[in-house]
């Protein structure tokens, strides 16, 4: 049993300078975790305190039932991966291994059949003997990685494990720590994992939840299709998703008894689910928010409320999508279509893109709240 | 022409080039090693002459500019071995060693610890303490002769091996410390992180961790101190004064103004067997030695 409590987590570095401003957050036994958020936002530095490279200075981190501010880092039961492999140099894989078990005078036996057993899961057998210099990188993380498991801990710490892959290593590594994953769940020993990242479609893809931080804060903390569809605030609207959504300033304005939204290159009606959320703010200014995927570029009517008018800067191919940026009114937007559906879109031209208004979001300048949930 | 004459054609070209070019080449390296040679020989020279001298009679040292003797005559080695004391040069040899063997050790260990505390850990001042270390760099070893001579004296260590060694498990040499950091500098903290995790303190990070990837500094460390050490003549003339506890640097000076008439061959003989201990120590060591001082020992 080990779910990992954040109250109130606080850090100032002896410099002055203060990295994490309070952070509240449960995670709970045998949760994925993912720490999400642009480079020095203190991912790494809240990793670093659950797992006790980092003092504490306010603040309480509990893992499993113990209050674990004043616990050395070997008795939290956890373990680590860490970006750059940290691999003993003078160690053979075999060493690197068993190194932990050998620090806490575990018997002989047990440790070469826990070290065989974790060279099992990840095919590293053979590279048992060989030194880290004598490894490829994938190979490395592979060892570090087993260097984690044979610990048994309750809780798994990543910093950044697969940044300094290829691009193809890197999927087929994130598979694989998902199937570790589940293979500790389905052996009735589940593992709650914490996962650094700043890559998007690593936070997208393994996380059962994600926290977004920026600044030292948590901007929100959900399942990833919460994250996607129901953004709390501007940051998180902005932060997730590739493309990332168009987010425009805007303006609330009545007419007729009717809401408009009034953005660069038109006047949409608003949907009445919409409308009534953004009733109160009619004649204030607020960011627009609609994802490349919700704007259909079509001369036919097709799902969409309202158009805009906008010329064609660059079309994008990516085989089974292509991005669309244009122009309205100055402003830049992208439309993310399916090819088979839109052809003949041309550079330089003029068009009328449909936005699906259903899906759209409107953010408070102020707060940066999300009006629309 | 048809199109196979071409091709043997061609191929006999070809075959005329390289040759001609690997013929340059050889000329090409032949010159280089002959020229290389010339200069190795003409740098070795004085060693090469104190060999071959070492087995000359007296008489022959100063007449015959060659090095070869004209007869090979082991008695500057015998005779040379025994003295003119009443010690052979067995009892200076172990005296060398008394002094040598504990110095280097208490260095390497004094010397890692002082680097391990400045390159990691939080200390108050410490960048105040740090540039006096380094200052003393600076600071001629002259000026300190009297004012440690009369410490020791108060102490009553003189006459023993004590000044020789102790000062160095304080980490009085600030050269191999600042080299020390150097190196633990360049290695990345992510190790010590993993290994604290693993469930080593401080001390167990420093000895399983930085010590063995630090060995090829550690080495070169020791391999200095060594030389140095059996080659220091001030040191020991200051503080020793009884001939049974001269080290070998010593006695060789001893053996040369005995008395009017200077045997030379045994002089030589002597310097010879002196420079087979940092010989010996040196080539043992030199695969880690030169690794220590070209690369940090962490690589990828
Ligand atoms: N030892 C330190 N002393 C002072 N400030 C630090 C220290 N370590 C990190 N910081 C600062 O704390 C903030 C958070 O750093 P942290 O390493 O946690 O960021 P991160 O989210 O992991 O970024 P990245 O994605 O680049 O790894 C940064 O602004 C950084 O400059
Ligand atoms: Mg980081």
């Amino acid at each position: 049993m080990a779910e990992v409590v954040l109250k109130s987590v606080e850090k100032q570095y002896p410099n002055g300078f203060k990295a994490v401003h309070g952070i509240d957050l449960e995670i709970k036994d045998g949760e994925f975790m993912v720490f999400v958020g642009p480079s020095g936002c203190a991912k790494s530095t809240t990793l670093r305190m659950v797992a006790g490279l980092e003092d504490i200075t306010g603040g309480e981190i509990w893992i499993g039932d113990k209050c674990v501010n004043e616990v050395q880092p070997k008795d939290r039961g956890i373990a680590m991966v860490f970006q750059n492999y940290a691999l003993y140099p003078h160690m053979t894989a075999y060493n690197n291994m068993a190194f932990g078990l050998q620090m806490s005078k575990t018997p002989k036996n047990i440790i070469d059949q826990r070290v065989r057993e974790a060279a099992k899961h990840l095919e590293i057998e053979d590279l048992l003997d060989r030194k880290p210099k004598e490894m490829s990188g994938g190979q490395r993380q592979r060892v570090a990685l087993g260097r984690a498991l044979v610990r048994k801990p309750d809780v798994f710490l990543f910093d950044e494990p697969l940044s300094n892959l290829d691009a193809k290593l890197r999927v087929s590594m994130r598979v694989r720590i998902q199937e570790l994953h589940e293979m500790l769940k389905a052996e009735g020993v589940p593992a709650t994992m914490i996962y650094v990242t700043h890559d998007q479609v690593e936070a997208m893809t393994m996380g059962d939840r994600i926290t977004v931080l920026n600044a030292g804060r948590i901007m929100q903390v959900d399942t990833p299709m919460n994250l996607y569809r129901k953004p709390e605030n501007l940051f998180v609207a902005g932060f997730i998703g590739a493309p990332s959504m168009n987010l425009v300033d805007g303006e609330i304005v009545e007419m007729g008894g009717k809401v408009f939204v009034s953005i660069p290159g038109g006047v949409l009606p608003l949907p009445e689910e919409k409308a009534e959320k953004v009733r109160s703010h009619v004649g204030k200014k607020i960011k627009f928010g609609l994802r490349p995927e919700d704007i259909i570029a079509n001369e036919v009517h097709e799902g969409g409320e309202g158009f805009v008018t906008g010329s064609v800067r660059v079309v994008e191919q990516m085989g089974n999508e292509e991005f669309i940026y244009f122009n309205a009114a100055g402003t830049q937007f992208i439309a993310r279509v399916n090819p088979e559906q839109v052809k003949n879109i041309r550079k330089g031209e003029d068009y009328r893109f449909w936005f699906n208004l259903a899906k759209c979001h409107m953010f408070d300048l102020e707060t940066e709240e999300n009006l629309t949930l | 022409m048809n199109e196979q004459d071409r091709k043997k054609l061609i191929a006999e070209n070809d075959l005329r080039l390289r040759k001609r070019l690997a013929r340059r080449n050889g000329i090409n390296s032949g010159l280089r090693y002959f020229v290389l040679t010339f200069v190795g020989l003409l740098m070795l020279y004085p060693l090469i002459w104190l060999l071959g001298a070492s087995f000359k009679s007296n008489a022959e040292i100063f007449t015959s500019i060659g090095f070869l003797p004209s007869s090979f005559d082991f008695s500057g080695y015998v005779n040379g071995w025994k003295t003119s004391t009443e010690y052979t040069f067995t009892t200076y040899f172990i005296n060398t060693f008394k002094i040598v063997i504990p110095k280097v050790i208490v260095t390497v260990i004094s010397v890692t610890l002082t680097a391990y505390g400045f390159a990691r850990f939080k200390i108050p001042g410490k960048k105040f303490l740090f540039s006096i270390l380094i200052a003393t760099l600076l600071l001629p070893n002259l000026v300190l002769r009297i004012p440690q001579y009369i410490m020791f004296n108060s102490f009553n260590w003189l006459d023993s091996y004590k000044p020789l060694i102790v000062p160095s498990a304080f980490a009085v040499d600030a050269f191999f410390v600042f080299m020390v950091i150097q190196f633990m500098r360049g290695i990345p903290k992510d190790l010590e992180e993993a290994a604290t995790i693993d469930g080593c303190n401080s001390i167990q990070v420093l000895t399983k961790i930085l010590m063995p990837i630090l060995k090829p500094a550690l080495i070169s460390v020791a391999l200095f101190q060594f030389m140095w050490t059996m080659n220091d003549f001030l040191g020991p003339l200051i503080y020793i004064s009884s001939v049974r506890k001269y080290p070998v640097s010593i006695a060789l000076k001893m053996s040369m103004d005995a008395s009017a008439l200077v045997h030379w061959n045994q002089v030589i003989a002597l310097s010879v067997i002196a420079l087979v201990p940092s010989l010996v120590v040196f080539f043992l060591a030199q695969r880690h030695f030169v690794d220590g001082i070209t690369s940090s020992g962490i690589k990828g």
